[in-house]
């Protein structure tokens, strides 16, 4: 059997999976794909690889009694058996007073995120891709590691009550490091496509080549808070981490930034600079996603901050019925609007500050206030007078996303980035933030 | 540490991202299961040769194979209730080659067949071969001698597997239950333990059967003040290590007790999990840190951490050399600093090293994963770098002769590659008791357990939180201190170290997630330290307002 299998196929054998179930209700989810990679390091080819992979996971309920089975082989005897296992398991399980049952047929919204280009990707293409960075960096004896993924696949569900969804996308990741051959600059460049065609690994590689070179000889600047202008790739790292805060049991718990005292919640109040909005959407044509959530609910349009208040938190279809609440399901993606300025606009515009163009290593500090730390990393620059002045060295940071928003000055263009903690991709703009905090100075490049 | 690359365990609502995301590696499998031996080790051995025969007949030089069985449970609970019971298995072969000097490898799924291990190892060279024409220098094996045939299996008293679930959830849930008597609003608490059965073969005439056991005893609390809506978390004290389920069943000797109690080889979570309650509730009132110079008195249970991001991380030969330059980074500790045979890394008293045999640890194991028999070696002595963690095509680098034998694959579908060993510090030569230690701080802060950390990508800059804070004043423990995190460079850190208590107060501690590599692959790994101080460090308040 094929690995990535049509609608019509999955809706069959989906349909055959749930047959064999004797439980009071069934939820089945399919998955297939096919995963590709390329690695190079010291300007070489280092590893490659390639990865299939099928899934078939079954989940049996009696009562409020649950069980789970996974198997990766789709025979008839092999569902059988999984289906008989998940039972078995569900029957010798505690009851999970959290469990709600499986959903009802849904209306979802047409989505695609699949592209011919990335699906028909080879060895030899990605290959080719890398040749076109790799001779960039060799031809000016700089010294480039990079890896670039791609994966196709897709995945469907159908449960007792009759509810199907299937959704079939494609997806690429390009990712490069460039540095000095002594070891003074160090550049960055990632980008990631749904359609493989957008990507070109030559222009992200010149990018990279222009940060690597443009940070030798950065010069230490005395920690503190200073304006600055996170590109893209930089501000994702620490926007990911609000968006993954915006979950309502915890907010109602008293435990996350999302909370207010006696119990309440930040839901509909204003919490971030009115400029800032951002919302999650299937059919965004350039960040698509599927339609639907893991349970089944429909994704459609929905606003999570607009003009800095929080109109949405996620609640679990158990944590909406406890609260008599309509369930919310966490989002597939997420857009945050911003404005027409172009990032030489926005230094134009700084008197006195510093461009970032990434962070790393992000990590909580404190979930109350969502502070975070890390470090800027593969080009730093002081700007002066709306000029890049010269390179700087690298900072270690402590700031929280809610503060940095509060602390806007200028919102750019959005556009598509990957973020280099989750490799996830978002649409963000590049943001000028006032009073930013670096707190110790670091050495590396 | 790793975070990303995780699939969240489904309905496990921690919130707050107090516990670890967990993966889910393979199927699931009933409790039973997780207790059959997985294939005869007769029939591994013919498949093996099936591998290593049908590569050389296509060309290859060398050839080794991994067979590999890996089972995982976990259980999953949250105050009254359990969320989550899963059992996990993943089962099938790694093949790797060289051919035309260079290396290729192919993994399948399922392989039970002579035809299925052959068919693998023909696709390794096939990618080798491919992969050849982009070579500039082939790959250098450091020698090997092979050890026929062979087996190693962790000292363990009681595989966990062989509890019943309902003895384990009864534990969790009494452990929820006392942590909500002693005034935590919200605990949530994990079993999670794993056995991997790997089976090794390669041309040099080695065929190593494995047996290692790892398990991890995982709750966190949290306690709220509805008045002022702050809430703080207190994180269990235990450590994953390499045992069986005979970590839960404590003596009184694996206990350490002082101004809160810590365990070592046996970790008693009713105990631990009752004092986190009281300590996260004691938390809310706690003095906020003055941000200032502190001299710092780490307890094993924190300073794993430090070791491991400061210590361990850049002395991989791997990130010294570039091959990790696009995601984990490089190193400050370059092959220069170590030729010049004076970098001091850290105080006469700093003894570091690294080690893939001590019993208990999460390292552990008989033989690498290319069939290399594990030691122990020097990487910082009496302060001075001398040497890094390598591997076969590595050691040449350095000059050396053999592997250290520290390459490890996550799993039968990825390739091997240089792993951190158990990275440890030796405890002072001198007797030393944490109580003498802190007699001698004027100003100073004891911390407890590991929190938030983050390292620049040459391992220079840190940040470390962690989970209790008592502040010491002319030699006295004061009361407890909230917001606390340090800052330091990693030379500047070790070389502030004054004194390292005895053997005594030796402990582990350690992680289930080490991440490196693209994709990325996960590493268990110990490190171990008595009570340490340092003199002089950066304090920062963490306390904001939003």
């Amino acid at each position: 059997m094929a690995v990535i299998l049509t609608e019509a196929e999955a809706k069959a054998l989906l349909q055959k999976v749930l047959k064999y179930s004797k439980a009071d209700e069934c939820e089945v989810n399919l998955l297939g794909e096919t995963r590709g990679n390329i690695r190079y390091a010291r300007n070489e080819v280092s590893t490659s690889g390639a990865l299939t992979n099928v899934n078939l996971q079954v989940q049996s309920a009696y009562g409020k009694k649950v069980g789970v089975a996974t198997i990766d082989e789709l025979d008839d005897a092999s569902i059988e058996k999984v289906v008989r296992r998940s039972e078995e398991l569900a029957q010798l399980a505690p009851e999970n007073p959290e469990y709600v049952g499986v959903l009802e047929p849904q209306q979802y919204v047409k989505s695609s995120g699949y592209f011919d280009s990335t699906a028909n990707i080879t060895p030899a293409t990605r290959a080719d891709a890398v040749e076109k960075s790799l001779k960039l960096s060799r031809d000016q004896n700089l010294v480039a590691a990079g890896f670039l993924e791609d994966r196709k696949g897709y995945n469907a569900m159908m449960n007792s009550k009759g509810l199907f969804a299937y959704y079939l996308d494609s997806n690429v990741n390009f990712s490069l490091t460039v540095r000095t051959p002594d070891g003074t600059g160090s550049g960055y460049v990632a980008k990631g496509y749904s359609d493989v065609n957008k990507l070109d690994t030559a222009a992200a590689t010149r990018i990279a080549i222009q940060k690597s070179v443009g940070s030798v000889g950065a010069k230490a600047l005395e920690p503190g808070k200073y304006t600055v202008i996170l590109e893209p790739t930089a501000g994702v790292v620490l926007l990911e981490n609000l968006y993954f805060d915006m979950d309502a049991r915890s907010a109602d718990e008293g435990r996350s930034s999302m909370s207010k005292p006696g119990g309440k919640t930040k839901l509909g109040e204003k919490i971030v600079d009115e400029r800032v909005t951002f919302y999650s959407d299937p059919q965004h044509p350039d960040l698509p996603a599927a339609a639907w959530s893991g349970d089944g609910q429909a994704q459609k349009k929905l606003f999570w901050v607009e003009k800095g208040v929080v109109k949405n938190l996620a609640y679990s279809r158990f944590w909406a019925k406890e609260k008599g609440v309509k369930p919310v399901p966490f989002p597939n993606n997420m857009i945050m609007e911003g404005g027409t300025a172009t990032l030489e606009d926005m230094i134009k515009s700084t008197k006195r500050g510093i461009l970032v163009t990434k962070l790393w290593y992000i990590r909580s500090v404190d979930p109350q206030t969502l502070l975070q730390t890390g470090l800027t990393r593969d080009g730093t620059f002081y700007i002066e007078d709306g000029k890049i002045k010269h390179p700087i060295k690298n900072f270690r940071f402590n700031e929280s996303p809610i503060i940095m928003l509060n602390n806007l000055e200028t919102l750019g263009k959005p556009e598509r980035v990957v973020s280099t903690e989750s490799n996830q991709n978002y649409i963000v703009p590049p943001m000028k933030i006032r009073e930013f905090t670096f707190s110790s100075l670091s050495d590396a490049v | 540490m790793k975070r990303r690359d995780f699939i969240q365990l489904s309905g496990m609502g921690f919130g707050a991202m107090m516990l670890p995301n967990i993966p889910i590696i393979g199927n699931s499998v009933s409790q039973e299961a997780l207790l059959d031996g997985g294939i005869d080790v007769a029939l591994k051995k013919r498949l093996a040769d099936a591998a290593l025969n049908a590569a050389k007949a296509k060309g290859a030089t060398y050839t080794d194979i991994r067979i590999g069985r890996y089972l995982n449970q976990f259980v999953v609970t949250r105050e009254d209730k359990v969320q989550n019971i899963v059992n996990t298995e993943s089962y099938g072969v790694g093949v790797r080659v060289i051919a035309n000097g260079c290396w290729g490898f192919a993994a399948v799924v399922d392989a039970k067949t002579e035809a299925d291990t052959a068919k693998a190892a023909e696709e390794a060279v096939a990618i080798a071969k491919a992969n050849s024409k982009l070579l500039k220098e082939p790959v250098q094996l450091a020698p090997q001698k092979g050890f026929g045939e062979v087996s190693w299996k962790a000292p363990i008293k009681k595989n966990a597997f062989e509890v019943p679930i309902k003895e384990k959830v009864d534990l969790l849930l009494s452990v929820n239950d006392a942590a909500l008597k002693n005034g935590a609003n919200y605990v949530n608490s994990v079993l999670f333990m794993v056995n991997e059965q790997k089976y090794f073969a390669s041309t040099d005439g080695s065929y190593i059967d494995q047996d290692i056991h790892r398990i991890w005893p995982i709750a966190a609390v949290t306690a709220i003040d509805p008045k002022t809506g702050k809430f703080e978390t207190r994180q269990a004290l235990s450590a994953p290590v390499g045992m069986g389920y005979e970590y839960l069943q404590v003596n009184p000797s694996d206990k350490v007790t002082g101004i809160t109690t810590r365990y070592n080889k046996g970790y008693d979570m009713l105990e631990d999990v009752t004092a986190a309650a009281q300590q996260a509730k004691a938390k809310l009132t706690a003095k906020s840190v003055e941000a200032g110079k502190y001299d710092l008195i780490l307890d094993p249970s924190h300073l794993w951490l430090t070791i491991h991001e400061s210590v361990g991380h850049p002395l991989e030969l791997d990130r010294v050399l570039g091959y990790e330059a696009n995601f984990a980074g490089t190193s400050f500790a370059t092959l220069d600093k170590w030729q010049s045979k004076n970098f001091n890394y850290g105080s006469k008293q700093v003894n570091l090293f690294a080690d893939k045999t001590q019993v208990g640890s999460l390292g552990a194991v008989g033989w690498d994963d290319e069939g290399v028999q594990t030691k122990r070696w020097d990487l910082v002595k009496d302060g001075t770098l001398v040497n890094y963690q390598a591997i076969r095509d590595q050691a040449h680098i350095i000059g050396e002769k053999e592997s250290h034998g520290c390459c490890y694959a996550d799993s039968w579908s990825s390739v091997q590659f240089q792993r951190m060993a158990n990275v440890s510090l030796a405890p002072g030569k001198t007797p030393l008791s944490v109580e003498e230690m802190i007699k001698d701080v004027k100003k100073g802060i004891y911390i407890i357990g590991d929190g938030s950390f983050s390292i620049d990508q040459q391992r220079y800059n840190f940040q470390f939180g962690g989970q209790l804070f008592y502040e010491i004043k002319d030699g006295k423990i004061e009361g407890m201190l909230k917001d606390v995190a340090y800052q330091s460079n990693t030379q500047e850190f070790w070389n502030s170290c004054t004194q390292i208590c005895d053997e005594r107060d030796y402990r582990l501690g350690g992680s289930f997630f080490d991440g490196k590599g693209q994709p990325s692959q996960s590493s268990a790994v110990s490190h171990g330290s008595s009570t340490t101080r340092f003199n002089g460090v950066n304090v920062i308040n963490t306390a904001r307002k939003i």
